[in-house]
C-alpha cells in the first residue's frame, strides 16, 4: 500500500515549516482551522494566528490590509466560502490590488464527501483563475502541497491554493522543485495524455495502468499550476499523444479542462475530452463513490480516453 | 401533531434525541452536538408553535422554519420524519449517496425543508424574503429562524437584522442558539459575539431571554414572539450543546464527531 496523506496536511505542516524562516509570515482562518491545518500554524506561533471567527470576508479583507503592511498573510477556510462568500473581498481587496495574500481553500471538490453539494467547491478554480493576478495552484500530493505552500511566499501577488480533505497516494517528497507554471510528466505514452490535477491524479495513474491491458499507451501529467499553465507541455504532449484528457475534481467548465482547451483552441492540435462534473451540484456520499457516480474514477477516465481517441485526426 | 402539556413535549424531545443519535451513529458523519442543543426549542416550535400540513408541505398558509444553522439538519429531520413528512425508515439514510437526506438541507430533495442552507449566515435573509412575501400576498403565516451563536460572526446576519427592522417584519422571529460553543472553541474566545441583548436591541428588535432546555418557559416565550407587533422579535435561547447526552454536554469535539457504537448504547439508555 502506497503511503497515504491529505494534501490539507500538506498546507498545515508547510505553513508551520515557513513561520520560522519568514517572521513577515501571519495566518487567518475563520473555524475552520482544525479543518484546514492552519491549526499547526496558530500552535507554533500564536502570536501570528488570527482567528476571525465565522466571517470570510472579513478575513480576507483583513488578510489584504495585513499584507498592504508588508506581511505575507495566508487566509484559510473551506474551498467553497473562501473563493464563493468572500469573492468580492477577493477581486477587489486582494486581486485589483495586487497585494501578497496567498488563499487557501480546502475541502474542495466531490472528495469532501458527506457534507453534500454546499461544502464541495467545484467552481473554485473557475472563479479564481478568471481574477486578474491571482495564480492557482492544485497539488497533486501531500508533498506538492506542502512545497507549494511555502513557494507560494515567494511568488509576488495572490496566489489560490486549492486542497483536498481526503487522503490521496504520496508520489513526492520532501526534494522536490515544485515551479509556478510547471507541470511534471508522471508516465510518458504516446496515444493520449491524460492531464490531472488534485486528488483525481490517483485514478489518471490508474487509468493508464489498466489502458496498457487494451494496448493504449497513455501518458499522464500532474498539473498543479492551473494559472499559469503549463502551455508548452501540454501543446508538447498534445504533439506527441494527438489527444487529450483532462481530469479535475471540479466542473468541466472553468478549470484545468477549460484551461488546456482554451490553447487547443488557440493551437488546433489535438482533440480534449474533459472528465469533471458536468454542469451540476455535488451530493452526499463517500467519496469515491461520488467519484464512480460522476465519471471521475478510472471508469470514467477510461471512458474518455476511448471518446478522445475516436477522434484524433 | 399538537402537543400542549410540557410533559408530553419533553417527552417527544427525548424521542427526536435517541433519533438523532441513532441517525448519526449510523451515517457516522455529522454533526450531533448543535442538533441536540437546538432539540427543545424545534420540538416546542413544531409540536406547539407552528401551523403546516404534512399531508399539503407547500400549503400556502403554514408557518415556515428556516434552520439557518444548516449543520443541525439532523433534528430537523427527525421532527419531519416524526411529523409524517417522509417514512422514518429514510433516517437510515443520512448523508448516503442517492439520500434526499443531504448532509445539509436541500430544498430541492425535500421542499419542507423550507430553504438549502449549510453555509452560515443567509438563512435570516432568506426569512426575511419569505416574511415580506407574506406581507405582500396579506398572509398571516409566521416564519422563524434558527440562528447559531457562533453564525452571528456572519456579517450577512447583521445586514439582514437591519432589513429585518427597517421592513419592520414582525411576522418574523429569530431564535439564537446561544451554546457558547463553534468549533475552534467558546465563542466568547474565537470571536466575541456578546452583549447579543444589547445589540438587537440597537438594531430595532424586540428581544426576548429564555433558558433553552426549559419546554414550559420555550413554550410561553413562542407565544409572545408571535404576538409582538410593529418590529421583528428574536429569542436569545441560553442552551447546552449536546444536551441530553452526558459527555457530549459541552464538549466542543461533538460538534461534528459522531458517537461511535459503546457511546451510541450510552447516548440511548439516558435518553430512554
Ligand atoms: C459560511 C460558513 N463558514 C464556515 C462553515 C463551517 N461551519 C459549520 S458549523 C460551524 C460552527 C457553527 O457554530 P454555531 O453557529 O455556534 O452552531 P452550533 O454551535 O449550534 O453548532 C462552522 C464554522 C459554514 N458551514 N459556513
Ligand atoms: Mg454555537
Amino acid at each position: 500500500m502506497m503511503d497515504a496523506k491529505a494534501t490539507r496536511e500538506g498546507y498545515g505542516d508547510g505553513l508551520a515549516e515557513l513561520g520560522e524562516s519568514r517572521p513577515e509570515v501571519v495566518a487567518l482562518d475563520a473555524d475552520l482551522a482544525k479543518s484546514t491545518k492552519s491549526i499547526n500554524f496558530k500552535e507554533k506561533f500564536p502570536e501570528r494566528f488570527f482567528e476571525m471567527g465565522i466571517s470570510e470576508q472579513d478575513m480576507v479583507a483583513t488578510a489584504a490590509g495585513f499584507a498592504l503592511s508588508g506581511k505575507i498573510a495566508y487566509a484559510s477556510s473551506f474551498a467553497c466560502f473562501i473563493t464563493g462568500r468572500a469573492y468580492d473581498q477577493v477581486r477587489t481587496s486582494v486581486c485589483y490590488s495586487n497585494v501578497n495574500v496567498k488563499l487557501v481553500g480546502s475541502h474542495a471538490g466531490l472528495m469532501t464527501g458527506e457534507d453534500g453539494a454546499t461544502h464541495q467547491a467545484l467552481e473554485d478554480i473557475s472563479l479564481m483563475r478568471s481574477l486578474p493576478n491571482m495564480k492557482v495552484i492544485v497539488p497533486g500530493d501531500y508533498f506538492e502541497a506542502k512545497i507549494a505552500t511555502k513557494k507560494a511566499a515567494e511568488i509576488p501577488g495572490p496566489v489560490y491554493l486549492r486542497m483536498a480533505r481526503a487522503k490521496t497516494p504520496i508520489y513526492f517528497n520532501d526534494d522536490y522543485n515544485f515551479t509556478l507554471g510547471k507541470g511534471v510528466v508522471m508516465e510518458s505514452g504516446s496515444d493520449v495524455a491524460i492531464i490531472a490535477c488534485g486528488a483525481p491524479l490517483q485514478y489518471a495513474i490508474e487509468a493508464a495502468e489498466r489502458l496498457k491491458k487494451d494496448k493504449i499507451d497513455a501518458a499522464v501529467v500532474n498539473m498543479p499550476s492551473i494559472k499559469p499553465l503549463d502551455a508548452k507541455l501540454v501543446s508538447k504532449m498534445a504533439t506527441q499523444a494527438g489527444a487529450i484528457v483532462t481530469v479535475e475534481d471540479h466542473s468541466i467548465y472553468g478549470g484545468l479542462g477549460s484551461a488546456v482547451s482554451e490553447v487547443m483552441a488557440e493551437e488546433g492540435l489535438a482533440p480534449v475530452e474533459r472528465v469533471g462534473t458536468k454542469d451540476v451540484f455535488g451530493e452526499s456520499g463517500k467519496g469515491p463513490e461520488l467519484y464512480k457516480k460522476y465519471g471521475l474514477d478510472s471508469d470514467g477516465i477510461i471512458n474518455a480516453v476511448k471518446i478522445v481517441m475516436g477522434k484524433r485526426k | 401533531m399538537k402537543l400542549d402539556s410540557h410533559k408530553d413535549l419533553e417527552q417527544k424531545a427525548r424521542e427526536i434525541r435517541r433519533e438523532i443519535i441513532k441517525m448519526l451513529s449510523i451515517s457516522g458523519s455529522g454533526h450531533p452536538g448543535g442538533s441536540l442543543s437546538a432539540t427543545d426549542l424545534m420540538v416546542a416550535l413544531f409540536y406547539h408553535e407552528m401551523n403546516y400540513n404534512p399531508n399539503e408541505p407547500l400549503w400556502p398558509d403554514r408557518d415556515r422554519f428556516v434552520l439557518s444553522k444548516g449543520h443541525c439538519c439532523p433534528a430537523l429531520y427527525a421532527i419531519l420524519a416524526d411529523l409524517g413528512y417522509f417514512p422514518k425508515e429514510k433516517l437510515k439514510t443520512l448523508r448516503k449517496l442517492n439520500s434526499p437526506l443531504q448532509g445539509h438541507p436541500s430544498y430541492t430533495h425535500i421542499p419542507a425543508v423550507e430553504a438549502s442552507t449549510g453555509p452560515l449566515g443567509q438563512g435570516l435573509s432568506v426569512g426575511n424574503g419569505i416574511a415580506l412575501a407574506g406581507k405582500l400576498d396579506k398572509k398571516d403565516y409566521h416564519v422563524y429562524v434558527m440562528l447559531g451563536d457562533g453564525e452571528m460572526q456572519e456579517g450577512n446576519v447583521w445586514e439582514a437584522m437591519m432589513t429585518s427592522s427597517h421592513y419592520k417584519t414582525d411576522n418574523l422571529t429569530a431564535i439564537v442558539d446561544y451554546n457558547n460553543l463553534q468549533i475552534d472553541g467558546k465563542v466568547s474566545e474565537v470571536k466575541e459575539v456578546m452583549p447579543l441583548k444589547d445589540k438587537f436591541k440597537s438594531f430595532g428588535w424586540e428581544v426576548f431571554e429564555v433558558n433553552g432546555h426549559k419546554m414550559k418557559d420555550i413554550v410561553k416565550v413562542l407565544g409572545k414572539a408571535r404576538k409582538k407587533k410593529g418590529k421583528p422579535s428574536v429569542i436569545i435561547a441560553k442552551t447546552i450543546k449536546g444536551k441530553g447526552v452526558s459527555f457530549m454536554e459541552n464538549i466542543v469535539d461533538f460538534h461534528g464527531v459522531t458517537p461511535n457504537e459503546e457511546e451510541t448504547a450510552k447516548a440511548l439508555k439516558e435518553l430512554e
